[in-house]
Order: structure tokens, then sequence, then C-alpha cells
């Protein structure tokens, strides 16, 4: 039984955890939890003339990211544009986190199964990208894949196609640009799981009549899951919301929710609405990674 | 002449090994494996034939780096050979791959799957060969009651104590019914009682199962004790096969007889019917055997066969006692013979200890009858 004295320390430690972690608490609602709310505030507050907000509340910005409203007879219709956007953007996404693994996965083998000294030059390689702005790299594509580019020069010239190859401004740009640029963030995580991996596992796989597929689907893959769940998320979450890459890649046209945004509170002066897409967007990164918890969890637990 | 001293070391006697079929289970025909290559490379098999019988506990014994574990690793198929053959059952398997060999493997390490249960570890190798489901869960059940581990069928392997894990590793590679199951020195890593116990399960589990066993070790006495056969390794080559008993009372060369047990090496040379110690004593020459004269010879004898003695006995030699070491069970008596020979003799210790020697002392000894050895190096 605690006495009354050990109670009061125990107060007191209380009290003193809870100073002391305060400036971390402080900078958490400033800077993370504030403007959230901010968001959420103006998502339910009417559009300015010229952009800001007026007060009021309404929830047309939360109406208005899937329907429309008719100018004539005021009915909703489900906004074909705004659903073209919400659906590039998570197929784009998937799509870049499928493809990126694909390539990363091997990548991330060949690194780990280095000799150390050479694995540490690797390392060093797939990190040199992130030396270089974003933008000058997403331009670095553009000049690879663009009408008169590299890739389209090269391909004339060698007489394997009579005219350039319409890649720029297309969805396919933006998922190739998106996969280089996310790349190291699925490799960095499998690589730290597959260098922990027992390779000794692999002869217990053969010693036990399993093939090459075999061991691969039951024994790499299960065991550094932990290292793909965490990788395909690094791609996932920041490809959703990509800008940049979209942007440069996509021209104005290849819009996902991203560039979306950025429009609602720029040229589109309807900052509730860019608002309400904030926060949809963030609803399902959040959502995404609940699922992913769950089934990392589940996997863990069972059995 | 080279090809007296082959016969003078006598043929491998099995009488007492238990009843064994003749036919082989593995049969390793002038195996090379060299690693690296040119100059650099190292001979880790340097020509190995060695024939392993159906339903024996067949050891390969040696010190780390002999090639015993690249030596089980070529009949696993993790490995291919340099040069040479592995036959299975008569079957010509060197180059098939390890899954395609009906034999499995308890690693040094164990190596579970760390993401699947004790049961499920058992089952990987059934389901792998595709298994019908009920037999599966049957086998499994089987082998988890064969290792007393009904309990933690359930378990992650990562929740095992290391003796459990050994247990688990077992029962995996049993589980598919191996035609040969090999254990890469899988008690190493167990603390000293449990691998007494291990041994005993071990022993139990082979004559239970009748599968042929093909353990590694570096423990002369894990060899000893378990094995219906041994063989000895060093620098790539098979020194020796044969029963504990042969091994231990028969080596056939200086490494084998110093490497189990401990032994008296002592210079010797052939003088007619009779053996000189070092420059000193002559003893009369071993019953079948026939060195040639004028080498150089070494004799071994083990220290519990060299007996203190009368010295009016006709076989008795005069020593002087160097030093003497109380062992608890036995005592050490080092002794030194007139020309400088060192001796050690095994001495069982009285009910209340003292052997009633002295430093200094001169006493008479003799070697037990059979118990002198002529090594061929």
């Amino acid at each position: 039984m605690a006495s009354r004295a050990e109670l009061e320390r125990d107060k007191a430690s209380d009290r003193a955890g809870w100073l002391l972690s305060s400036p971390a608490l402080l900078i958490l609602a400033v800077a993370a939890i504030g403007p959230l709310f901010i968001m959420l505030v103006y998502s339910f507050l009417i559009p300015g003339e010229y952009g800001n907000v007026e007060w009021g509340f309404s929830t047309d910005a939360w109406t208005g990211i899937l329907f429309t409203r008719d100018v004539f007879d005021d009915t909703l219709r489900l906004e074909d544009a705004h659903l073209t956007i919400l659906w590039r953007s998570v197929k784009l996404s998937l799509l870049t986190t499928v493809f990126a693994f694909l390539v990363g996965f091997p990548t991330a083998w060949f690194i780990a199964t280095r000799p150390p000294k050479a694995r540490a030059l690797w390392l060093f390689l797939i990190t040199i990208p992130f030396w270089t702005n974003l933008l000058i790299r997403t331009f670095a594509i553009n000049e690879i894949i663009r009408a008169e580019g590299l890739l389209n020069t090269v391909l004339l010239w060698a007489g394997l196609i009579q005219k350039p190859l319409e890649i720029i401004y297309t969805d396919f740009a933006v998922f190739l640009g998106m996969t280089y640029v996310y790349l190291p963030l699925m490799v960095l995580p499998l690589f730290a799981s597959i260098d922990r991996f027992d390779m000794r596992l692999l002869e217990a796989g053969y010693d036990l009549y399993a093939s090459r597929w075999q061991v691969l689907r039951r024994i790499i893959v299960p065991v550094v899951k932990p290292g793909i769940v965490a990788g395909s998320i690094l791609v996932f979450v920041p490809a959703l919301g990509a800008y940049v890459t979209p942007r440069i890649l996509g021209g104005g046209k290849q819009m996902m929710i991203g560039n979306f945004i950025e429009l609602q509170f720029g040229q589109g002066r309807n900052w509730p609405l860019g608002a309400s897409l904030s926060v949809t967007l963030l609803i399902i990164v959040t959502a995404a990674l609940l699922v992913y918890v769950r089934f990392a969890n589940r996997e863990r637990g069972h059995g | 002449m080279p090809g007296s001293l082959e016969k003078m070391i006598k043929k491998t006697d099995y009488r007492e090994c238990r009843p064994l079929t003749e036919k082989l289970a593995v049969e390793a025909r002038n195996v090379v494996k060299a690693f690296g290559a040119g100059e650099t490379a190292v001979r880790a098999l340097d020509d190995v034939s060695v024939g392993i019988r159906q339903g024996e506990f067949f050891t390969l014994l040696g010190p780390s780096g002999c090639g015993k574990t690249t030596l089980l690793r070529l009949i696993a198929g993790f490995e291919m050979p340099t040069d040479g053959l592995i036959l299975l059952d008569g079957q010509d398997i060197t180059y098939l791959p390890p899954n395609k060999r009906p034999v499995n493997t308890v690693f040094q390490s164990y190596a579970l799957f760390p993401h699947l249960t004790v049961a499920q570890n058992v089952a990987f190798g059934l389901e792998m060969l595709g298994k019908p489901k009920a037999e599966v869960k049957a086998t499994t059940e089987r082998m988890l009651a064969l290792v007393k581990l009904e309990a933690l069928a359930g378990r992650k392997t990562s929740q095992l104590s290391g003796g459990q894990q050994q247990r688990v590793a077992l029962a995996r590679a049993l589980a598919p019914q191996p035609k040969v199951l090999l254990l890469d020195e899988p008690l190493s890593a167990l603390d000293l009682k449990l691998r007494k116990e291990m041994q005993i399960e071990l022993k139990r589990l082979q004559t239970e199962t009748g599968i042929t066993f093909v353990f590694v070790t570096h423990d002369q006495e894990e060899a000893l004790t378990m094995s219906d056969r041994i063989g000895v390794m060093s620098a790539g080559k098979l020194q020796q096969v044969g029963s504990p008993r042969d091994i231990y009372t028969r080596p056939v060369n200086r490494f084998v007889a110093s490497f189990i047990g401990e032994t008296n090496f002592i210079p010797a040379r052939r003088e007619g019917n009779g053996l000189r110690l070092g420059e000193g004593h002559v003893i009369p020459l071993p019953a079948g055997m026939s060195p040639p004269e004028g080498r150089a010879l070494t004799l071994t004898v083990r220290p519990e066969q060299v007996r203190l003695c009368d010295g009016a006995e006709p076989e008795a030699l005069p020593a002087t006692v160097a030093s003497l070491v109380y062992f608890g069970t036995d005592t050490h008596c080092h002794m030194v013979l007139k020309d400088g020979t060192e001796m050690v003799a095994r001495l069982q210790s009285p009910a209340d200890g003292l052997s009633g020697l002295e430093q200094g002392q001169t006493v008479s000894f003799r070697f037990a009858p059979g118990a002198v050895q002529v090594l061929e190096d």
C-alpha cells in the first residue's frame, strides 16, 4: 500500500513531468494542431470575394468536394472533374507505391547482400538525389521525356520511332516522376528490414523443399513485412499530396489533390473548399495508415 | 616399406556396433571442395570418401575448420563439390538442389522461421511437399509429441528457450521423414546440463525413427557417447572411420590419438622382437604388429592403461615420479623414465584420496595388455 507521502511524491513527479514536456506540447499545439484547427474552421465558412473568408457558417465547401450546385434549380449533381482528380490522386499514388516496391525490393536486397564496405557506398548513392532540390530533379525528368527531350531524340535518331512519344503531360509522366522521386523512401526502410533478415532462413527454406518462389513468398516477404509497410507508407502518403511533380510533369491538365487545393487558395479564390479538400486528404491518409496499422498488428498478433 | 605400416593397422571391427544393414544411405566419393580460385584456393575437403550406412548414427568429428560442416553442406545440397560425387541410396545427387533432396538439416543456429508458430514451423516442410492438409496436421502433432512440445504448438518461436527451439528445429527437420537427417553442431548453443539431456533425447529419436543421422560436432565426448560410428576429420581429410571403441583404442595416427581423449606419445624404434622406448628400455613387440625396423616410430598408450606394478614383474619398467595431480576420481601420476621420456599414468584414487606416492620416488610400471598402439606418423 502506498503511503500518503508516496502518493504526494507521485503527484509531484507527475506535475514535474508535465512541466518538462510543456515546450514540446506547446510546439505541437502551435505548429500541428493549431493550423489543422484553423483549416477545419475555414472549411465551414463562406468564401470571400477576393480570396480569404467571410465569417458565416456554410457546409458548401464540404458538399463542393463531390457535388456541384446547379445554377438554375439549385439541385446537386456529382462533379465529374473533382471525382476525376480524387480518383487520379489515389490511383497514381497506389501505382507509385506498388511500382516503387517492385523496383525497390530487388534494389534493397542487392544492397543488403553486398559486403559491408560496398553496402555503405550503395546506400550513399541512394541518398544522393536528396541533395538536389525536388524542383530541379523534376525538371530533369521533364527534360528527358518532353517531346524534343533526350529520350525522344535518341529513339528518333535510332529510328525506333517515327514521331515523338507523347509522354509528358500524361498520367504516366506523373507516375514516372513520382516513382523516381519517392523510390529512395521505399528502398531505405526495405534495406533496414532486409539487413536484419537472417539469410540462414533461406537455406532452412530450401532444405524444407521450398522452391525459390515459395521461399520468397512464404519466408522473405512475411519476415521483412515491417519494412514493406513502412516503405509503402513513406511513399503513398507524400505521393497522395504531391504538388510539384504533377504540376511540372502533368502540366495544368493532370491535376492531383495537391494542385487542386493550391488552385482553391490561388486563382479559385475558394479558401473554404481548399480547406475542406485539405481535411479530406488528411482523412484519406489517416484511414490508409489505420488500415496498415491494423493489418500489421493482426499479422503480429495472430497465432 | 609404407605398405607394411598399413597392414599393421587392424581393419575396423564392428562387433561392438548394433546390427546395421550394409546398405549405404549416403556416400561421398573422392569429394574435393575448394573455396576461392587459383593460388589462394583453400581445400576445405581434400579427396574425402566415406559411406554412411542406413539407420546409423554417424558423427563427423573434428576441430573447427576441418571441413566437417562443409561435407554436411554438400550432402544437404547447399554447396556443390569441386570434384567427386555425392550419392544418396546409390543415386547420384551431387548437383541436385537442396529442395529436391529427401534430406533435412538441423541448423546450428536452428534457423526457425520467426513469423511462424511452433506448429507452423514443423508443418512447413510437409506443406512444401504438397501433403494433404489432414496429413500435415496429423504428422505435425505426432512430431510435436515426439519432441514433447504439444503444449507450445501455438507459441511464436521467439518465446521459446534455447532447448525448446532446439526441439522445434528437430521436429521440423524430422517431420518430412527424410532419408537422412543432418545435424550441424545442434547442441553447441546449449548449456552443459541441457546438452546432456539433448544427447540422450537425440539418441532416443534416432532409435525411434530409425532415420540415418549424420551429426557434426567438435565435442569428442558427444561423439563417443552417441555415435554408432565416427569419422574423425582434420585439415579437410578424413583421418579415421570407426566405432567409438575403435577410434579410442586403435587410433591410426597422432591426430586421432590426441584429439580424442588424453594419451602418451612415446618415440620408439623396433629392435628385433622388441621396441626400444626412446633411448632406454625395450618392451616386447605387441602381438599382431610388425613395424619396419630402423625407422622412428611413435607409440601411443592411454594414461589409464599405464599400471603401477611390482618391480619384480617381467615387463616392469622403472621410472621416477615427477608430479602428482589429484582429479577426484583419479590421480594423474607424471613420471620420467631414465632416458628422459615422459609418461602419464592415470591411477584410480583410493577411498581416502591418498595415492601413497611421493614426488621423486622410484616406481615400476607396465602397460596393460594390448594397450600399446603403433602410429603411422
